[in-house]
Formats: structure tokens, sequence, C-alpha cells
């Protein structure tokens, strides 16, 4: 394997207007590294995804994705959202959102060739959803959803998998099955992983690496250097506290709301706006 | 008396006479019926059923303008029409602010319409027409334009038909997979437009949902194969309007109560046998696997 980085960003300074969302920001992926990104909400999480994604210029600094510029659909990036709700009878079977992520992007009628319809097929087996590869999308359970979005987003052999809070909405036993999912697509592929979320414990086994975003500031390190207290405590400006427990990590004391509700209706109402000017 | 009444409702006499002088109606209806049924699934992913109500209210009153003018009226529809679809698009992204601007936009639209057709001294079987359908009073050239504008649609549809689909379940991946989701989104509002336009000279602005929805929504509750929706909605778009307006030739009532009710009752048909369906739990699973090892069900015991 290559020791060249997936994707890097030098000094990258990320602001709208006035906010500066995050300043200086160093950060180097490998293939097969596992970076999650963590923080509360409006630090700019999505921010960088959308920046890897070539839809987000940056204020200053640089960013590269394999060694070249990003740039607006870089099919070598593969991109897991959120669960969605979908309205009932939406023309769509689980089969036809995988074959999305092979060609979804080219013109015309969605009629696919024999060895589009074998690679769907594949992909549908080695994620496990099979046995629902003709079952409406809307039908699904967001266990389901998920484990087929995952599908689609290895579909096009990435070097580079987005995950946008993938696991929201979804209950715990869920969670674990689309994590290690992930996971498990990650070392077949050797993908690099950047997985934005706003509770790292579901991933906690399989992180390599955390970036923490909060205040205007950043850490970048193993879950075991990042998550404690002194240096959160640093970051947010405020005393707070990380508590271990059974293998589960809990930020207390963080302002602006850590809780998963809170975040789940924050991200709700601003998924489909656009980022300011 | 009673007689009268169901004579006026269905009259048969001279139908092959009758059937000879509206085939040309019947072809540009069996077309817009295609149109409708190709463009519904879409409205109906892109939860777009309110806008084609506010578009056509808008269409409406672009043809009542030209109406009043004496300029060409389908001209006129479909620059009302697409006025307001386009207005709808570019400030509309989000559902919540569309449903406002349609809501806003609609009462205007049809109080503009009722002002020109005031103004009109003409004949008021053109007025009624533009709400409630006239396609067999449409003369030959516009028949002829109904149609290619009909067949421009169609054709732009089958071009955005992948990535459409694709910006509609999942504008975000759409966009990482570098679609240009906005240009598309706008795109289909055209297409829309114009599709609302042309289908208002048949069943009028008020009842155009009854071509441009309840079709696909019909289809929809009876399959979810990108395949069959389409077709289904397509057959049940044609048969409506066709069907309508060979009801309606020999009783001299407007066509856009038989293309409703026709289209109801599809809808009503298609809703039965959808709910039955479901409740034989008959939606393409694979159930040969035990549910403990699949990820199936997703509730707890």
């Amino acid at each position: 394997m290559s020791t060249e980085p997936v994707l890097s960003l030098h000094q990258a300074t990320l602001s709208f207007g006035d906010r500066e969302l995050w300043r200086n920001l160093n950060l180097e992926v490998r293939a097969g590294e596992f970076l999650a990104v963590l923080g509360p909400n409006g630090t700019g999480k999505t921010s960088l995804l959308k920046t890897i994604l070539g839809q987000q210029k940056l204020s200053s600094g640089s960013i590269e994705f394999l060694g070249g510029p990003v740039h607006r659909g870089d099919q070598r990036i593969g991109y897991i959202p959120q669960q969605k709700l979908l309205e009932q009878g939406t023309p769509l079977r689980a089969r036809d959102l995988v074959a999305f992520g092979v060609n979804g992007n080219r013109w015309g009628l969605p009629i696919n060739s024999r060895a589009v319809r074998a690679k769907v097929a594949d992909i549908l087996e080695s994620v496990g959803a099979s046995d629902y590869a003709n079952v409406p999308v809307a039908t699904l359970s967001g266990g389901e959803q998920q484990r087929v979005r995952v599908g689609q987003s290895i579909a096009g052999d990435p070097r580079l998998l987005l995950c946008d809070e993938p696991l929201i909405s979804l209950d715990l036993n869920h969670q674990r099955q689309v994590s290690e999912l992930i996971d498990e697509q990650r070392k077949r592929l050797n993908t690099a992983v950047v997985f934005v979320t706003h509770d790292v414990n579901p991933i906690l086994p399989m992180v390599d690496r955390v970036l923490y975003l909060a205040g205007g500031r950043f850490r970048v390190g193993t879950p075991d250097e990042v998550l404690r207290s002194e240096v959160l405590s640093y970051m947010y400006d405020t005393p707070v506290e990380v508590i271990r427990s059974r293998g589960r990590i809990v930020v207390l004391g963080a302002p602006e709301g850590y809780g998963a509700h809170d975040h789940l209706e924050n991200h709700r109402t601003t998924t489909s706006a656009e980022v300011p000017e | 008396m009673s007689g009268d009444f169901w004579s006026q409702i269905f009259g048969f006499e001279n139908y092959g006479e009758l059937l000879v002088l509206v085939h040309n109606s019947i072809i540009a209806g069996a077309i817009l019926g295609v149109v409708g049924g190709l463009i519904g699934p879409f409205v109906m992913t892109r939860d777009l059923a309110f806008a084609v109500h506010g578009v056509s209210e808008l269409s409406f009153a672009g043809a009542s303008a030209a109406l009043l003018f004496g300029v060409n009226v389908v001209m006129g529809s479909i620059a009302g029409s697409l006025f307001a679809a386009l207005l709808i698009g570019l400030l509309g992204s989000r559902a919540r602010e569309r449903n406002s601007i349609i809501a806003v936009l609609m009462p205007f639209g049809l109080g503009l319409g009722i002002l020109f057709l005031a103004l009109y001294k003409g004949r008021s079987a053109n007025k009624f027409g533009l709400l409630t359908g006239q396609i067999v009073s449409v003369d030959n050239p516009q028949l002829l334009m109904l149609v290619i504008i009909s067949l421009v649609v169609i054709a732009g549809l089958i071009f955005v038909w992948r990535p459409l689909s694709f910006a509609s379940v999942d504008a975000d991946v759409a966009r990482a997979k570098g679609l240009p989701v906005g240009g598309i989104s706008i795109a289909f509002m055209v297409l829309l437009g114009l599709a609302t336009a042309v289908s208002i000279q048949i069943v009028g602005a008020l009842l155009v949902l009854s071509l441009l929805v309840t079709p696909a929504a019909a289809a929809m509750r009876v399959t979810a194969s990108p395949f069959l929706t389409p077709l289904l909605s397509v057959i049940f778009a044609v048969t409506s309007v066709v069907g309508g307006i060979l009801l309606a030739l020999g009783g001299g009532l407007p066509i856009s109560p038989y293309v409703t009710t026709i289209s109801f009752l599809i809808y009503v048909v298609c809703r039965i046998i959808g709910s039955r369906k479901r409740r034989n739990g008959n939606n393409g699973r694979v159930l040969a696997a035990p549910a403990v090892t699949t990820m199936a069900g997703g509730g707890h015991p």
C-alpha cells in the first residue's frame, strides 16, 4: 500500500462572513483509515464533507484528494447520508438505489445493461441485502435502508467513504450492524472513511482517529488522546467532563447541547438548506 | 325528466359522424395522457402536487389574458405556467417555503384570470373552457401546437429521467455524485409548467391534478417498480382522457367531469388492490431466511 495520504488538508480555514468554522486545519487521512468527525452543531462537520466533495471552497489553505485538487462529482468518493423517509409508493426498489451508485449520473432512461445488473446483484450480496433487492425502498426498515445505502456508496469502488450521520434515527442494534458493515467494507476495499457523527459510541471500536471540532478549535488524535476532560474543556472554554463507562464515552457539560435529540432536530431543518454565502 | 338527464350525460346519436369530427382531438388527448402519465410519478416523488395546482392557476391567468387581448391562448397559458413554475422552482427549494409561495400565488392567479375573463366580451364557452376543459373546441393549428409541446416534454423527461429520479429521492447523494441537482430541479419545473399548460387545454385549470397526479398516485398504490409505475400511470392517464372524450362526445357537456371521474375510479380500484397486496405482505421480499439473521422487522419482539 502506498503511504500517500488519500486526503490531506493544509492550513485549511473555512468561514462564512464573520463566522469562522475552523482555522488552520491540518489533517491527513490514509487508505484504510477510519476517522470520526465529532463536535456540536454548527461547527462545520457537514461543511468539511462539502469541502471534500468540492461543493464548498476553503476560505484559505489547501485540500488535496489522492494528490490532486478536489472537484465536484469525483467518482472515487462514496457518500452515505442519513436515513430518509420516502413517500409510500416511491417507484424505487433497493436494487435501483444501488444502481444509482453505479450510473446514477448518466442521462437518459434508467435501462441498465446486463453487466450493471450483475454488479448491482454482487453489491447487494456483499452488503447482505439480496433478500430485499426487489423491495420498495420506502417500505424497508431504517437499518435495511442504510445497508442498501452502504451498497450504493461502494458501487463506484471508492477510495474514500464520506458518512454524514448514517446511524441517526436507527435503534442501537441497527447502529451496530450498519457501522460494522461500513467497517467491513473499509477493510475489504482498503477505503479511507471519514465519518461525521454526534455520537462516537457506536463506532468507537473501529475508529482510528478522531477530529473534534468545537468553538472554532479542533483536535486530531486517537479517541484516547482527544476525548478527555482537559482537552474538551479547553476547546469549549468551559469545564466539561468526559466519562468512560462500560466501553462508552459520555460528554457532560458541553454547551450547545451534545445530545442526540437536539442534534437530530437541528439536522432535519438544515439538511436541505443551502450553506450561506 | 330523468331520461333527459341521462341522455344529456350519455348520448350516442350520430356517434360515428361525431367520432370522425373529433379524431384529431382523440389523438391529441392520448398524447397529453402520455405526458401526464409520465410526469406524474415525478410530481409525486418530488412532492409537487400542490405546486401543479398553483402553476395551473397562473396558467389560467395567462390563458385568459391571451383570450382578452386576442393572442394565442396556448401561448398565454404557457407563459403563465412557466412564470409560476420557475418562481416556485427558484424560491421554494424547501417544502414548507414552497407551499406558502404556492398558496400566495394561487388566489392571485385565479383572481387575475377572473378579471381578464370578466373584461372579455367574446364567446362565453371560451371562458368556461379555460377552467373546465375544452379540447373538442380547440382548433387544428392549436392542436398541433399542443402535440408538439407534449412531444418536447416527453423528450425532455426521457433525457433527464435517471438523474431526475436519483435527485428526487436523494438530492445529497446525487450532488455528491456530481449531478447538477439545482439545474435538474429547474429543468423539471419547466417541463412541469409545459405539461400543465397543455393539460389545461383539455381538463381545464381547476382539474389539472386529475391528469398530472391522480394516474400516478393510482399506479404508486399497486407497484413501486420504476418501470411499471410510469407505464401504468400512462395507461391510466390515456384511458381517462380518451375515455372522457369518447363519453362526452354525444352529451354536449364539457369533457372534464368524464376525465376526472374515470381517473378517480381508477384510483379507487388501485387503492383497494394496493391495500390487499400490502395486507398479504406481498412486496417482493425473499422470506427464505429466518428473520433473526436478516435485519427485517426493525422492531422488538
